[in-house]
């Protein structure tokens, strides 16, 4: 008699296991076991993030994951948001929208980071997902109102739609009007990007009081204090609020009427939004402050007693943004007051002026390092850092994960030393050992690289900008920083030989972007022959590389690495190193 | 400074770029390593402090304290902006009332740029600005006749399109008056403005 063993379970009771199972790692480990988990795993996978929209193509999505519910893609490199990246570069979703919609009829999802968007995409989603639910747009741009009214009306189940820091063609206000009376699904509108000062605001009064589920609301601009009161009220289950404007003249009714809708509001635990803000208008929050968890001032223009004053009614604050106009003074208090602040961003009032206008230096940050236990996340624009400081910074917090120092002016020393900050920042990667992303400043040696290389392990995002020496100094990131995904560099000597030297890596980064250093044209069209995998494209306005000697550095460059191969949409002022396609150019 | 020292090495190699004398090869994936001890990292890092002429001894500290001291030394009067320096988000200008993205157009170039009139005091500054931003055109600074840093000979004029529609030269009004009124902006070719009906004699000095 012959015992038949079941080597595996059925392939439904698997799926069901599978789908305890979110994070995206942890599905392709799954997928990685065996052929049969490998294929069962890919048709219930519901949730792809492409975190390069060039590094796969839309058919190779489908084909691999045909039932995906959820997409997330992001398309320029980050320092496209610096102006670094010429208008007409690529990151076109189009393409990606015309596949899935054949392809994906029950999508759900769409999530989009830097990336041209166009109403004729929106048009195209909105007649194409018969059951779309979330459309969140953030720093993309290419569209206009008229493609909201088209996602607006036709999407029966929207839930959210958030357009946060894009660059929206704001044709008219109107398009809000475009939701259907039916439409109650709303959970989360974010509109603080629209420009326009007109807004159809009965219909957004409307839209907020049908929909019981909203929990995040963030108007913009044309949404003036007096109005506020009155959307507060239709919604005192939300949780996150953006205001409009918040400044008028004071009015005694005006402002009651504020404190009142405010306090109505028990869940409210984020606020944001404070253009031009009016001080006087700050202590209607008061009765929500001791539940607020975070708080984004970073346009609002008060000064420093007026954002201590508010600041210390919030003693729960996990999050702050802020302008410089806190000063040192304000980020005292903060390390006193708030104790579970896990992320500060302190943001220049006046990055382009020569002299300092607000009393905002390294102190600031030492206080609330050395104050809050908790703080993990730090971006910091000052003027002024010395080692001594990053040191102390480094040993008080040595459970950062991000940390972030734009000193302004480039190359600025140890003001105490006049030395560079090697040694702060090399104090930083090594004390704080779960550091994932780190942003460099001010004068910088290789010898800061060598630390990074040493030290920085965990490190999968680093920025750097007029620092190092030499070759050496980008030598020591590429092989040394293990867990590197993206590395963005600009105005830095470093040239050929550490790229070609580290070219493997490079395969192992999700991009790598280097503008103003000394890499030649030579070296470029050298490492996209020899490696497949890697898209090499230089950026160059003025005229074609090969117009010049092959040791000519140039301009810009951005290496990525791919499996679709060299992409074809690129605008005459950028080159792609792939030699086929390059001689048909 | 390295770049010097990059272009130097790449001249030196015999015809074309041989890389491979230098130990930095790309090490394809299944190519035998050259070094002993099996690590091609460390192979790589060993020919590169090899090939590499770099002293990162006391002495180029000197040097570079040297330097430093002597930029602390000086005092900063007038700040040339860096394209994208400081890293704060274009559109979102914190901290200011208002922002005025205008659109910058260049015959010739087949891409447009923005920029916030907003961050500027001047028409020089706004001038040195488009200057960088399109590095490879000199732009004919028409409040003071001169000419900027000549890259490729040839001139452009710079022009606006005001509230009316009309497109006028830049520099002919105040200041303000210029970055209320501006759509957009247009670097014409010289030879093309000149058929223009543009006002010829600015009425306004350089000093603003």
């Amino acid at each position: 008699m012959q015992k038949k063993m079941a080597y595996s379970f059925p392939d439904e009771v698997l799926e069901q296991v599978f789908s305890f199972i979110q994070s995206d790692k942890d599905r392709n480990a799954v997928s990685l076991v065996c052929k049969s988990w490998d294929e069962i795993e890919r048709w219930c996978r519901r949730k792809v993030f492409i975190g390069n929209c060039y590094a796969v193509s839309p058919r190779m999505v489908i084909r691999r994951f045909p039932e995906v519910r959820s997409i997330k893609l992001k398309g320029k490199p980050h320092f496209a948001d610096f102006n670094l990246v010429p208008d007409g570069w690529g990151g076109y979703v189009l393409p990606w929208i015309a596949e899935m919609a054949g392809a994906y009829p029950w999508l759900e999802e769409i999530r989009l980071k830097r990336m041209v968007v166009t109403d004729e995409s929106l048009e195209l989603i909105a007649k194409s997902f018969k059951n779309f639910k979330v459309l969140v747009l953030f720093s993309c741009e290419g569209f206009s109102t008229d493609g909201l009214a088209a996602i607006a009306a036709s999407c029966k189940n929207l839930r959210e739609l958030d357009l946060r820091e894009s660059e929206v063609d704001d044709l008219s206000g109107h398009w809000l009007a475009h939701f259907p009376e039916t439409c109650t699904s709303l959970v989360s509108l974010n509109i603080s990007c629209l420009r326009s000062d007109e807004v159809s605001f009965s219909a957004l009064e409307r839209l907020v009081g049908r929909c019981p589920n909203l929990r995040s609301l963030r108007l913009n601009r044309a949404v003036t204090l007096d109005k506020i009161a009155n959307i507060l009220r239709r919604a005192p289950q939300l949780v996150d609020f953006g205001t409009g404007y918040y400044a008028a003249e004071l009015q005694p009714d005006v402002f009651s009427n504020l404190a009142g809708a405010f306090s109505s509001c028990k869940e409210l635990k984020s606020l944001s939004g404070f253009w031009d803000v009016v001080p006087a208008y700050l202590p209607a929050l008061y009765s929500i402050c001791p539940r607020l968890t975070s708080l984004n001032l970073s346009y609002a223009t008060i000064q420093s007693p007026d954002l201590i004053k508010l600041v210390s009614h919030c003693p729960r604050l996990q999050r702050l943004l802020v302008l410089d106009y806190v000063e040192d003074s304000g980020l005292e208090e903060l390390a006193s007051s708030c104790k579970d602040l896990q992320e500060l961003r302190v943001f220049p009032s006046d990055p382009f002026g020569a002299e300092p206008n607000v009393s905002l230096t390294e102190q600031g940050l030492v206080a609330v390092s050395l104050g809050c236990p908790k703080l993990r996340s730090v971006l910091y624009f000052c003027r002024r850092m010395s080692n001594a400081a990053l040191v102390t910074i480094a040993q008080n917090r040595p459970n950062l994960t991000r940390f972030r120092l734009c000193i302004i002016e480039p190359k600025t020393p140890d003001y105490l030393t006049l030395e560079p900050l090697d040694v702060g920042f090399g104090a930083i990667v090594e004390h704080c050992k779960d550091l994932r992303r780190l942003s460099l400043s001010g004068l910088l040696t290789d010898h800061v690289f060598e630390y990074i290389g040493t030290y920085g392990k965990k490190l999968e995002m680093l920025s750097v900008a007029f620092a190092g020496d030499s070759d050496l100094g980008l030598h020591h990131v590429l092989s040394g920083c293990e867990s590197l995904r993206k590395l963005e560099i600009r105005d830095c000597p470093f040239g050929d030989k550490a790229l070609l030297a580290n070219a493997a890596k490079l395969e192992t980064m999700r991009s790598l972007w280097m503008s103003s250093c000394a890499v030649s044209f030579g070296a470029c069209k050298l490492l996209g022959q020899k490696m497949p995998k890697l898209n090499v494209e230089v950026i160059d306005e003025t005229e074609p590389p090969d117009s010049r000697p092959e040791s000519c550095p140039v301009d810009k460059l951005y290496i990525y690495r791919s499996v679709a191969g060299p992409r074809f949409d690129m605008p005459p002022f950028v080159w792609t190193m792939d030699e086929a396609v390059r001689i048909l150019h | 400074m390295s770049s010097e020292n990059g272009k130097r090495l790449l001249e030196t190699d015999a015809g074309g770029l041989n890389f491979e004398a230098t130990e930095l090869t790309l090490g394809l994936p299944g190519e035998p390593r050259v070094t002993s001890d099996g690590g091609a990292k460390l192979g790589s890092k060993r020919g590169f402090s090899e090939t590499v002429d770099l002293k990162l001894g006391d002495n180029n500290q000197e040097v570079k304290l040297g330097h430093s001291l002597q930029e602390a030394a000086k005092s900063p009067v007038s700040k040339t902006q860096v394209v994208g320096w400081p890293p704060v988000r274009g559109f979102a200008r914190r901290g200011k009332k208002s922002c005025k993205y205008v659109k910058v157009a260049v015959d010739g170039a087949p891409y447009l740029r923005k920029v916030d009139l907003e961050i500027y005091n001047s028409y020089q500054q706004l001038l040195t600005s488009l200057e960088d931003m399109f590095s490879c055109f000199t732009i004919r600074n028409y409040l003071n006749e001169k000419k900027i840093d000549q890259v490729n000979g040839i001139e452009y004029m710079p022009t606006y399109e005001d509230k009316d529609g009309d497109w006028m030269l830049v520099g002919d009004v105040p200041w303000q008056m210029f970055v209320e009124s501006c759509k957009r902006l247009r670097l014409m070719k010289s030879s093309e403005a000149v058929g223009l009906g543009l006002k010829t004699a600015p009425k306004y000095s350089s000093t603003n």
